[in-house]
């Protein structure tokens, strides 16, 4: 495939850069249901049907549950579907996640990250999708609105590749309403990109099937182990998609992103817009201060980049991980430290590593804070958890 | 609703719904597939709401189900047959389906439509999908091992309704699912009994045929052994006395003009239904009530029966 010679670039939200991406998709069923901060991007489907420029159905739901059962569904039937959601949505569309992927559908969803109630905050954090990062769904957290745009359409390829559900998610507010330049695709070069390919099972009466059946204890560790597989697999395939895209559009990100890490001493690793950006500029004033500091995007969450990140890590003396997440009660409460320590572990790999919780609920991450993350792995090894920017 | 079948003669031939499934000996609600099946036709899609029907007839690897069959969970099948709809819509229109006028159909038990299906069932027909809902209603969760559900009759036994010296079988009247779905100006409604097949397979294929203009709803009554305490040879009996005795009327809400349908079309007055004590003293759910309770039930069906004739003459 040649590189793409038309380039048009528009000053997008990443909601409204997701929107362009599904209306380039050529997506035949939207389930749309409003939640902060989601709900720009179904507004903006909305308007591309109505205007004429997307031929797809839109099902306006009662709830987020039905969201995604209506998608599943339709994808169940051989639809390209879509759908968006937000904290509490994807909270109620808790029980469907696991459905979705236990049925094996190429369901693509966005979600631009919130805080979880209670108390109720329709701010930025990750713990929304944290809660449904071991669902058996491919997950992306993007940290532009180009990235956004990229990963929805890259998304697409990888589902039905993989026949696995796929999120895409990024900061809420904080992407989802921040205007970037986005350089569009053209439509058609995206829909090469996607070709109609016919799955093995559809409901369709010229070739009956039962699917959603009831199991037996003979059968149904095998169904799950099979998806154990399909997680295993996906992750080569994000990494194909991502090598074709790139060959096809000119863009690619691979599946962690590093900044400065060539010769870097200490590392933060983290994920999403603002705590990447901010990281990144907590490094060159590191730098600026003597410091070798690098920083680490984790960019395919699930399956998680094992190899790829362990490589991405493997010259620093200590690093920490900063999670914008709370998961109550575990031995640390950061997501993304736990997987990572866990990886390490598993792979012999024995460095300090602390866990930095920041910016929950969208609590202003201060470049000044992130660069005293780098002093603080400078100074030596911890044990506990840094909460950083809680008033105490 | 349109006469399609006048005599059992003309009823589909070919089964639909294959046997080796686990459903109970006697079971109302296998008597409702195989006729639902047979008169829908091969080309549809069913969505099954989680219950006995789903548990019992897709034991992996086998199926009884000879349509392209999905099942998701408990609240959401109007939701998933939605999305099949809209699916088969724009595919149609995409040139991207082979299998030409495809019907979409849900089959949910009392539990799954009644509580906690209503919302998506609310949803699905305020949007007018075009899909056939169909309700087969066994009077409580059945597959869970009979919890009282918003369908279970007052004063029936339950497992979490109990007999005791305190409280005496559900304390609550039954909801009235035909008047909530009625209230979202669908374009055909219809209750149906599994004793009269002629006046079921006609509503059904009635009701299929409306979906063209919306969504449609039929509420079939599927007596069930094991949580009604009945023999397993009585459920056609059973089902007939509900008819008979006023207790389950058929009739049929079509374009906004409702319609009794024989023999209920002559039990406004109440001397020409059997005594509602015909229908309870069959099941051992009702086998606990007093000549009291029993005359409590029977002046609210009289009451019911004042609501339905006034209704017919809208």
């Amino acid at each position: 495939m040649q590189i793409q010679k038309t380039r048009k670039i528009e000053a997008l939200t990443s909601n409204y850069a997701v929107a362009y991406a599904v209306k380039a998709a050529d997506v035949d069923v939207i389930a749309v249901y409003p939640i902060t901060p989601q709900t720009t991007i179904v507004e903006k489907l909305s308007e591309f049907v109505a205007n004429g420029e997307l031929n797809a159905e839109l099902i306006h739901v009662e709830s987020e549950h039905s969201a995604l059962s209506a998608v599943v569904g339709a994808s169940a039937a051989g639809a390209r579907v879509f759908t968006a959601t937000s904290s509490q949505g994807l909270e109620l569309a808790h029980e469907v996640l696991h459905i979705a992927s236990g049925m094996r559908l190429p369901i693509v969803m966005a979600v631009p990250t919130r805080a979880v109630s209670a108390p109720i905050s329709i701010h930025n954090d990750y713990g929304d999708v944290m809660n449904a990062r071991d669902v058996g769904w491919v997950i992306y957290i993007a940290a532009s609105a180009q990235e956004v745009y990229d990963t929805v359409i890259q998304a697409y390829r990888l589902a039905e590749r993989a026949l696995l559900p796929v999120i895409v998610a990024y900061d809420g507010f904080l992407m989802s309403h921040t205007v970037e330049p986005v350089e569009l695709n053209d439509e058609e070069e995206v829909r090469k990109f996607l070709p109609r390919t016919p799955r093995p099972y559809t409901l369709n009466p010229r070739r009956p099937v039962t699917m959603g059946p009831l199991t037996s204890p003979d059968w149904y560790y095998e169904f799950k182990y099979q998806q154990v597989l399909a997680l295993q697999e996906a992750y080569k395939i994000a990494k194909d998609v991502d090598a074709e895209y790139s060959r096809a559009f000119g863009r690619g990100y691979g599946v962690v992103e590093s900044y400065r890490m060539e010769d870097a001493d200490y590392a933060i690793v983290t994920y999403g817009g603002a705590a990447y950006g901010n990281a990144k500029a907590a490094a060159d004033l590191a730098r600026e201060r003597g410091i070798a500091a690098g920083v680490v995007r984790i960019r395919l969450y699930r399956p998680f980049p094992t190899a790829d990140v362990l490589k991405a890590i493997s010259g620093v003396k200590a690093l920490a991980v900063l999670d914008r997440a709370i998961m109550f009660g575990g031995p640390a409460e950061g997501p993304l430290y736990r997987d990572l320590a866990a990886a390490m572990y598993m792979s012999g790999v024995d460095k300090p590593a602390v866990n930095v919780i920041h910016g929950i609920g969208q609590r202003t991450m201060y470049v000044e804070d992130l660069y005293k993350i780098y002093t603080m792995l400078r100074e030596g090894p911890r044990k506990e958890v840094v909460f950083m920017g809680v008033r105490i | 609703m349109k006469v399609y079948y006048k005599t059992l003669r003309d009823l589909p031939r070919e089964e639909l719904f294959a046997p080796g499934h686990r459903m109970c000996a006697g079971c109302g609600a296998a008597i409702a597939m195989r006729w639902i099946t047979k008169v829908v036709g091969p080309n549809a899609v069913i969505a099954n709401a989680t219950g006995c029907v789903e548990v019992t007839t897709t034991p992996y690897p086998e199926t009884a189900w000879m349509h392209p069959y999905i099942h998701v969970a408990f609240e959401n099948s109007a939701a998933v047959a939605s999305g099949v709809e809209a699916a088969i819509k724009t595919l149609r229109r995409k040139g991207l389906w082979d299998a030409g006028d495809t019907k979409v159909v849900v089959i949910a038990g009392d539990g799954g439509t009644y509580d906690i299906g209503l919302q998506s069932l609310s949803g699905m027909l305020e949007r007018r999908h075009g899909v056939l809902y169909i309700l087969y209603d066994n009077e409580a969760y059945m597959n869970t091992g009979i919890q009282r559900s918003g369908s279970t009759p007052k004063y029936a036994w339950t497992t979490t309704t109990p007999v005791g010296a305190a409280v005496r079988g559900k304390i609550q009247w039954k909801k009235d699912i035909m008047g909530i779905v009625m209230a979202h100006r669908v374009p055909y409604a219809a209750t149906a009994s599994i004793s009269h097949i002629l006046d079921m397979a006609n509503k059904i294929k009635t009701a299929l045929e409306y979906t063209t203009e919306g969504p449609t709803f039929l509420h079939i009554f599927a007596p069930c052994v094991p949580g009604w305490r009945y023999p397993e040879n009585k459920t056609v009996e059973v089902a007939r006395l509900a008819v008979e005795t006023g207790y389950f009327p058929l009739y049929e809400w079509d374009h906004g003009k409702l319609r009794l349908n024989p023999p209920s079309n002559s039990h406004i007055d109440k001397t020409k239904r059997k005594p509602l004590k015909e229908f309870l003293k069959l099941q051992g759910r009702f086998a606990h009530l007093t000549e009291e309770e029993i005359a409590e039930l029977e002046k609210e069906l009289d009451a019911y029966w004042q609501y339905l004739a006034k209704l017919q003459t809208l």
